[in-house]
C-alpha cells in the first residue's frame, strides 16, 4: 500500500506520544502492532523489506514490543530450527499464538558472550533440559518484549551434558501460560523499569529455577544432543558471523537514517529561524547563513550521505557473499565481519554525536520534545552498545588489522580493503617516500584524498602493531600487551574505517549519471573528506602526509565549501524524503510553520489540562496562608 | 565517608555490605580520602556542616527521591512544588537561609528556582523603594516570581526581543504587549503554572522612541484564586528532555498595564514627564546573567559531572567482563586501558573545573565590589570570562557525562543508573543562559580587542597579558618525563592559545584590508574565532590547575595525586588536539609521541586511586540515586530490586486484556 495510506490510516492515529506515560505508550504500541500484523496479512505483505517499511510507517521509526518477535525469534527459527521444530513452532509463531523474544544478554554480561552464566543441564532420565539462573548476575536482562509481551523466549544458555560444558546453545522456552498469560511455575519475569528512551518497549528480566523443557526444544539444526546425552558438534562456528554481519549492517544503515532525520530537522529549522544581524541595518538573517551554524550542520549532512552509501555497500556485499556462504565458501567472511564490526562502531558513534550536535544547533527549542530530536537521540544512542559494545567492536577490527599487518611483515600479500598494508614494506626501503608524498596530495580531488586517508590508516596500523610488538618484547603476556596497546589499536581501527568510508563515498560519485546531482555530491564528498582531515590534523601532520600550509588550505577550503553547499542545503535534506509524520518534529516541518505549531503543540501538554493546576490548592495556597 | 543507605533495601539482601571488589579499591588509596574531602570543602568545619545539612534533608521523607524515575510530568511537578513548600517550612524551623547549602542539596528537585532569580534581579536592578516593596513580599512567598526574558523567536540575541512596553504619560503606566507570535515569552521556569508575578524584559518606548530592553514587574495570576489576570495568556510549554518537575512556561501579553513604578530603576528610570534617565553603564542590565553564568558552572555542571564520574568509576570496578589473563577471574572493566582512557580524563576534568569555578568566583567577587563602587572597568573582562568559561565547561562536561553513560554499557541506559537524567540535565546548560557558540564569540571579541591593544603596547587585564608575551618557538621537552612538568605543558597551551588568537586577528585584518566589510570578515572568521576562545579558556584552566596544585605544598599526600590529575588533564588535552600543537612545529612529531606515552602511563598510575578520588566527592547514595553507583557496590542486587518497583510491574497493564489476548486468540475484530 502507498505510504500515505499507512500514515493516514485512522487505526494508527493516537495522541502525541510525548504527552503519554510509559504504560500508555506501551499500550499504544501494542495496539498498533496487533493491528499491523492483521493488516500485513490483509495486504498479503511477506517480503522482509516491505514489512520493514510498513512497520516503520506504522511505528514511525520507533521500537515496538514485537520487534524481537519479528526480527529475531522468527528468523532464528528459520535458520537454526530443524524441520520438525519448524513444524511445531513456526506456524504458531507466524500466527502470533506464540510471541517470542531472544534472551541473550544477562545482567552481568553483554558483549562478552562466553561469560554468560545461565545453564541448561540435560537430564537423560526424563529427556529434558533443566534451565537455571544460578546467580543474580545470570538473570536475563534487557531483551525487548520479554517483560510483558512474550509467551516464549529463545534462551541462550551454557549447555551441560554428561557432566561437561559444551558452551552456549539456544533453547525455546515457554515462559507464560497460553490463555492467561501468567508466568509459568519456575519462571520469574518482568519489566526492567524506565530507560533512556524505548518507552514503548517492555525490555524485561527472566529468572529460571529448575525449569524443565523437552529435549526437542533445543535448536538443533547444527549442534545436537541425542536422547542419551551424546553431544554432536556443529560443522562450523563461523556461520554465526553471518547473522552478526547482517544485524550490524542494519545499524550502519540506521546510523545514516537517524542522522539524516536529525539533519533534516536542524537544517529546515535553521532556514526558518532568524536571529541577530550579519550586516548592520539589515533584517535578521536566517541562522543558516552564519558560518558557525553551517560548520555545525553541513559536515553532518555530508556524513549522513556518506553513511548511506556505506550501509548500502555492506548490505550488497553481504548479499553477494551470502550465496558463497551457503555453498560453504567462507573465505570472504572474516574480513567482512571485521570491517562491519568497526563500521558499526564508527558510524554509530559519529551519528550519535551528530544527532546531539543537530539538536544543540536548534538552540533551546531543540531541547523541547516537540523538536523530535530528543526522541531520535534516545532511540538511536543504545546502538553504541547493543549488538556489540563499540570499543570491543573497534578492537575486533584491530585484531584483523594487526593480523593482516603481521602477514605483510612476514612477506605475504593481503587483499581487500587492507591491501594498502602491502605498500608499507616498500615504503621502508625508501625513507624519503613519506616526505615526497605530502606535496602529492591535491585537496580538491577526492581520489587524492582517499590516498591521504589510506596513508594515515597505514601509519596508525603500523604504529599500533609496533607498539604491540614492543610491549610483547617487554616481558608482558599477550593479553597484557594487547591491553596496554588498546588505545592505539582503537585509533588504528578508526583510521581504517574512516579511510573505507571516504573511499566508498568517492567510488560512489562515478556511478551518478545526473551531472547536477554528481556535482553537489562531489562537494559533499570533498567536505566530508576535508572536514575529517581538519578534525584530525594531528595524524596527518605527524605522519608527514600533509604540511602546515596544506592544513591551512584544508581549513580554508572547508569554509569555502560551506558557502558553496549553502544554497542546496534544504534541497539536500528534502531529498531524504521523510514524511512529516515520520519525522515527528514541529521544528522540522516541511512547511516551516514552526512557531504557530509550537504553540498549538504546547497547549496539549498534560500540565495544561486545567487552567489552575491542582498543586495550587494542595500546596501553594496553604503555604501562603501560613506565612 | 558517604552516608550509607541501610534498612530500606537491605532486608534479606546483600545491600549494605560493601562489595569486596569495591572494598579492595579503598584499601590501597595513596592519600586520605577524608583529608581530600575536607580540602575540597574548604576545611573540616565546612565538611561537617555540609554533611549535617544533607543528613537533615535525607532523613525527611518529604524530600525522598525514591520514586523519581517512575513519575509522570504532572507528578514530578507536584512533587517539586510540595518539596519547595516544605523547604520553606523547614527553613523557618531550622533557621536555614536562602543562600545556605540546603538549597544546593535539593535544587534538582525544587520548584521556585526562578523565584530566586526574580528576587535577585530586583535586588540588583531595583531602586531602594522597589527593593523595600517587593523583597519582603517575595521572601514571605506572598507572591511567586519568575523571570521572563527568552521569547519563542529569540534567545541569546537579546536586542532581537520583540515584547514592547510603551509609556502612557496620561495614566503614568506602561502598556505591555506581545506584538506577534514569535514575541511570546517561552521557556521561563515556574511561569507555566506556579508564578503570580514575573520580571518581563521588553523594549521600552517613550514618546515613540525605543530605548532598548528594560525589566518590568508584571502580575500574571490572581493572588486569590490563581486564575490568569486580564490580558494574560500563560501555560506550560510541554515536555522536554528533562526538567519535567519545572513548569517552563509561555506568556502572551495583550495591553497589560503596570504602574510606572514597576520598571526596575536602579540604573534607568522613566520620570513622570516621560524623561528617560540613565545612571551608570547600560551593560549592567546584563549583570544578572553574568552572575548566573558563574554560579551555574559549579551547581549545574561540575557537580553533575562529579556524580557521573562517581557512578561510572564505582561501577567499573564492580563490573567484571572478559579475561585479561587466561585462567584468571574475569577482569574489572576499569583495568582495561580503553575504559581508563574513557573515564579518567573526565575525572581529571571534574577536578579542573571545580578549581576554575573557584577562580571565577574570586574574579567575580572582586568585580562585584568594584561595581558596588560604581566602577565598571572590570565588566568587559568579567563578561568575557563568564561567557567563555560557561561555554567551555558546559560543552566539555556534557560530553564527559555522556562518555560516563556510555562507559557503563547497557545498564547506563537504564534510568535507574542515574546517568540519563544527569546527561539530559547537563546538556541543557549548553543552551540556557547563552548559547555556547555565541558566548565563545563574545569572548573572542574581547580577546581580539585585547590582542590589538597589547600589540600596540596599551594596557590589558592581567589575565590576557600573555597575548603579547614572547615565548620560545619550540617546546624544550627532551623526553616523556619532561611532559610531566607543568611549566612545559602550560607554556605549550599558552603558545597555542596565543597563536590561534594572533592568526585569527591577522586573518581578520587581511580580509578587511582586502576590502571585505567588517561584519562579513567577522562572519568568515567565526569558526576560527570560536576555536581561539576555547583555546584561551583551556589554557587558563590548565594554568589554574597547575597553580592550585602548587599551593598544596602543606598537604603532600593530596598534592601528589592532584599533580597526577593536573598532568593527565593537560596531556589529554594535547593528545586529543594534537593538530593545533603540531601545526607550527611548536611540538614536534617525536615530542607528540612522548606526550602520548606519558599520557597513557598516567592512566595506569591514576587507576589505583580512581575509587578514592570519587569517594572524596562525598556524595551520599540518596544524592546519587543510582543503582550502579552506590557506595556499597551491590549493583546487580539493587538493579533487580529497584526494577521490581517499576509501575510497569505493579499496575496491571490494560494492554494484555485489550490487545494481546485478542491477538493471541484471533478474536480481534477484522477491521
Amino acid at each position: 500500500p502507498p505510504r500515505a495510506l499507512v500514515i493516514n490510516d485512522p487505526d494508527f492515529q493516537h495522541e502525541d506520544l510525548n504527552f503519554l506515560s510509559r504504560s500508555q505508550r506501551y499500550e499504544q504500541a501494542i495496539r498498533k502492532s496487533s493491528l499491523m500484523v492483521l493488516k500485513l496479512r490483509e495486504y498479503g505483505i511477506t517480503d522482509p523489506d516491505e514489512i520493514y517499511w510498513f512497520k516503520s510507517f506504522v511505528h514511525r521509526g520507533r521500537p515496538e514490543p514485537l520487534d524481537l518477535h519479528l526480527g529475531m525469534f522468527l528468523p532464528t527459527l528459520l535458520t537454526q530450527a530443524t524441520p520438525e521444530q519448524q513444524d511445531r513452532f513456526f506456524m504458531p509463531a507466524w500466527n502470533l499464538e506464540i510471541i517470542g523474544t531472544y534472551a541473550q544478554t544477562e545482567m552481568g554480561h553483554g558483549t562478552h558472550l562466553r561469560g554468560l552464566e545461565t545453564t541448561a543441564t540435560y537430564d537423560p532420565a526424563t529427556q529434558e533440559f533443566i534451565l537455571n539462573s544460578p546467580t543474580v548476575t545470570s538473570i536475563k536482562w534487557w531483551p525487548g518484549g520479554l517483560g510483558k509481551t512474550s509467551n516464549h523466549a529463545i534462551v541462550l544458555a551454557q549447555l551441560y551434558t554428561q557432566g561437561q560444558c559444551k558452551g552456549l546453545h539456544a533453547f525455546i522456552v515457554p515462559i507464560r501460560q497460553l490463555g492467561t498469560h501468567e508466568p509459568l511455575p519456575g519462571i520469574t519475569v518482568g519489566d526492567i523499569g524506565p530507560k533512556f528512551g524505548y518507552d514503548e518497549m517492555d525490555n524485561g528480566y527472566l529468572k529460571m529455577d529448575n525449569f524443565r523443557i523437552p529435549r526437542e526444544n533445543m535448536l538443533m539444526k547444527y549442534a545436537q544432543v541425542e536422547p542419551d546425552g551424546t553431544y554432536v558438534k556443529p560443522l562450523s562456528d563461523k556461520l554465526t558471523y553471518g547473522t552478526m554481519v547482517f544485524i550490524r549492517s542494519l545499524i550502519v544503515g540506521d546510523s545514516a537514517r537517524s542522522l539524516s532525520r536529525a539533519c533534516t530537522i536542524a537544517i529546515r529549522y535553521s532556514a526558518v529561524r532568524h536571529q541577530s544581524e550579519l550586516k548592520p541595518g539589515e533584517p535578521e538573517p536566517q541562522i543558516l547563513d552564519y558560518q558557525t551554524q553551517q560548520y555545525k550542520l553541513f559536515p553532518l549532512l555530508a556524513t549522513a550521505y556518506a553513511f548511506h552509501f556505506v550501509g548500502a555497500y555492506i548490505k550488497d556485499t553481504y548479499h553477494r557473499i551470502s550465496g558463497d556462504i551457503h555453498e560453504g565458501d567462507l573465505s570472504e567472511l572474516p574480513e567482512l565481519h571485521a570491517l562491519t564490526a568497526g563500521l558499526k562502531a564508527f558510524t554509530s558513534w559519529t551519528a550519535n554525536a551528530g544527532i546531539e550536535e543537530c539538536r544543540m544547533a536548534c538552540g533551546g527549542h531543540g531541547y523541547s520534545r516537540c523538536s523530535g530530536i530528543p526522541d531520535i537521540y534516545v532511540t538511536f544512542t543504545p546502538s553504541c552498545t547493543y549488538e556489540g559494545e563499540n570499543t570491543v567492536m573497534m578492537l575486533q577490527t584491530a585484531r584483523f588489522l594487526v593480523k593482516s599487518y603481521t602477514q605483510v611483515s612476514s612477506g605475504q600479500q593481503v587483499t581487500g580493503m587492507v591491501s594498502y598494508l602491502n605498500d608499507l614494506s616498500r615504503q621502508r626501503i625508501q625513507p624519503q617516500h613519506v616526505a615526497a608524498r605530502s606535496v602529492a596530495v591535491r585537496i580538491n580531488d577526492p581520489v587524492s584524498l582517499v590516498e591521504a586517508y589510506k596513508a594515515r590508516a597505514a601509519r596508525l596500523v603500523e604504529a599500533a602493531a609496533k607498539n604491540l610488538q614492543a610491549e610483547l618484547n617487554h616481558r608482558k603476556s599477550k593479553e597484557d600487551a594487547w591491553n596496554r596497546t588498546s588505545v592505539d589499536l582503537v585509533r588504528a581501527s578508526e583510521a581504517h574505517c574512516h579511510y573505507v568510508i571516504v573511499k566508498l563515498f568517492t567510488a560512489k560519485l562515478a556511478e551518478i549519471s545526473n551531472a547536477a546531482v554528481r556535482a553537489v555530491l562531489t562537494e559533499l564528498c570533498l567536505l566530508y573528506a576535508l572536514y575529517g582531515i581538519s578534525k584530525n590534523t594531528g595524524d596527518f601532520l605527524q605522519a608527514g602526509i600533509l604540511t602546515d600550509a596544506q592544513i591551512t588550505q584544508v581549513n580554508q577550503r572547508v569554509k569555502e565549501l560551506l558557502a558553496i553547499i549553502r544554497p542546496n542545503a534544504v534541497a539536500l535534506v528534502d531529498s531524504f524524503d521523510f514524511h512529516d509524520v515520520h519525522l515527528g518534529s514541529v521544528l522540522g516541518r516541511y512547511d516551516g510553520n514552526v512557531y504557530e505549531n509550537m504553540f498549538e503543540w504546547a497547549k496539549k501538554s498534560p500540565l495544561n489540562k486545567t487552567e489552575v493546576h491542582e498543586s495550587f490548592h494542595k500546596h501553594l495556597k496553604p503555604m501562603q496562608s501560613k506565612l | 565517608m558517604a552516608l550509607m543507605e541501610t534498612g530500606k533495601y537491605s532486608q534479606g539482601s546483600l545491600l549494605g555490605s560493601v562489595n569486596p571488589d569495591l572494598a579492595s579499591e579503598r584499601q590501597t588509596a595513596s592519600f586520605s580520602v577524608e583529608k581530600l574531602t575536607a580540602w575540597l570543602d574548604g576545611g573540616t568545619e565546612h565538611t561537617r556542616l555540609r554533611r549535617a545539612v544533607v543528613e537533615a534533608i535525607e532523613c525527611d521523607p518529604v524530600f525522598s527521591r525514591e520514586n523519581q524515575y517512575f513519575e509522570s510530568q504532572n507528578e514530578r511537578y507536584e512533587a517539586a512544588v510540595r518539596k519547595a513548600v516544605h523547604l520553606q517550612k523547614k527553613m523557618d524551623e531550622m533557621g536555614w537561609t536562602e543562600n545556605g547549602p540546603e538549597f544546593k542539596a535539593l535544587s534538582g528537585d525544587l520548584a521556585f528556582l526562578l523565584h530566586r532569580i526574580f528576587t535577585r534581579s530586583i535586588s540588583m536592578l531595583g531602586s531602594d523603594q522597589q527593593i523595600a516593596k517587593w523583597i519582603p513580599l517575595a521572601t514571605q512567598y506572598q507572591l511567586i516570581g519568575s523571570y521572563a526574558q527568552t521569547e519563542l523567536g529569540h534567545g541569546t540575541y537579546l536586542q532581537g526581543l520583540e515584547t514592547t512596553a510603551v509609556f502612557d504619560i496620561t495614566t503614568q503606566e506602561f502598556v505591555l504587549n506581545t506584538p506577534n507570535i514569535s514575541a511570546m515569552k517561552w521557556w521561563p521556569g515556574d511561569m507555566g503554572r506556579s508564578a503570580t508575578h514575573t520580571v518581563v524584559f521588553a523594549q521600552l518606548y517613550v514618546n515613540g522612541k525605543c530605548y532598548g530592553l528594560h525589566p518590568f514587574i508584571v502580575q500574571i495570576r490572581s493572588l486569590q484564586d490563581h486564575s490568569l489576570c486580564p490580558g494574560i495568556t500563560a501555560g506550560d510549554i510541554g515536555p522536554k528532555m528533562n526538567f519535567e518537575h519545572i513548569d517552563n512556561g509561555y506568556l502572551m501579553l495583550q495591553n497589560v498595564r503596570v504602574p510606572r513604578e514597576n520598571m526596575l530603576s536602579k540604573f534607568c528610570e522613566v520620570q513622570p514627564d516621560g524623561t528617560y534617565v540613565r545612571r551608570g553603564s547600560q551593560k549592567i542590565n546584563y549583570f544578572t546573567m553574568t552572575t548566573v553564568r558563574i554560579s551555574l558552572i559549579l551547581d549545574e555542571v561540575v557537580i553533575p559531572l562529579m556524580k557521573a564520574c562517581t557512578i561510572a568509576i564505582r561501577y567499573s570496578v564492580v563490573r567484571r567482563q572478559s579475561k585479561l589473563k587466561p585462567g584468571e577471574q574475569e577482569a574489572k572493566i576499569l583495568d582495561y586501558q580503553t575504559q581508563q582512557e574513557k573515564l579518567l580524563p573526565q575525572l581529571a576534568a571534574a577536578y579542573a573545573f571545580y578549581f576554575i569555578s573557584d577562580y571565577l568566583q574570586e574574579l567575580f567577587d572582586r568585580g562585584y565590589r568594584e561595581i558596588q563602587r560604581k566602577n565598571f572597568d572590570m565588566l568587559p573582562e568579567l563578561h568575557a570570562f563568564s561567557s567563555g568559561f560557561k561555554a567551555m565547561v558546559t560543552q566539555y562536561s556534557t560530553s564527559a557525562v555522556e562518555i560516563c553513560l556510555r562507559a557503563c554499557g547497557g545498564h547506563g541506559y537504564s534510568l535507574l543508573s542515574g546517568l540519563p537524567s544527569l546527561y539530559t540535565k547537563i546538556v541543557a546548560s549548553c543552551i540556557y543562559e547563552g548559547e555556547n557558540t555565541i558566548l565563545f564569540l563574545q569572548t573572542a571579541r574581547f580577546l581580539i580587542k585585547c590582542f590589538m591593544a597589547a600589540s600596540t603596547g596599551q594596557p590589558v587585564p592581567p589575565s590576557v597579558t600573555y597575548l603579547a608575551a614572547v615565548t620560545p618557538e619550540k617546546c624544550p621537552a627532551k623526553n616523556k618525563l619532561d611532559f610531566l612538568s607543568p611549566d612545559i605543558y602550560t607554556e605549550a597551551y599558552q603558545h597555542m592559545a596565543a597563536r590561534l588568537i594572533n592568526s585569527t586577528a591577522a586573518k581578520l585584518q587581511d580580509l578587511v584590508q582586502s576590502g571585505v566589510k567588517k561584519h562579513d570578515a567577522w562572519n568568515q572568521c567565526t569558526v576560527q574565532l570560536a576555536q581561539a576562545a576555547k583555546a584561551h579558556c583551556h589554557y587558563i584552566t590548565v594554568k589554574n590547575f597547575a597553580e592550585t596544585v602548587e599551593k598544596l605544598e602543606t598537604q603532600p599526600g593530596i598534592q601528589k595525586i592532584m599533580k597526577h590529575l593536573c598532568d593527565l588533564f593537560a596531556l589529554h588535552g594535547i593528545f586529543s588536539n594534537a593538530g593545533v600543537f603540531l601545526h607550527d612545529g611548536y611540538i614536534s612529531g617525536a615530542q607528540m609521541d612522548m606526550v602520548t606515552a606519558s599520557y597513557l602511563d598516567l592512566l595506569a598510575v591514576i587507576r589505583k586511586d580512581a575509587v578514592p578520588l570519587v569517594d572524596a566527592f562525598d556524595f551520599t547514595d540518596k544524592t546519587l540515586n543510582s543503582a550502579l553507583g552506590s557506595y556499597d557496590g551491590q549493583v546487580y542486587q539493587r538493579l533487580y530490586e529497584w526494577a521490581q518497583k517499576s509501575p510497569t510491574n505493579k499496575q496491571i497493564s490494560p494492554a494484555y486484556e485489550r490487545y494481546l489476548k485478542p491477538l493471541l486468540h484471533k478474536t480481534l475484530s477484522k477491521l
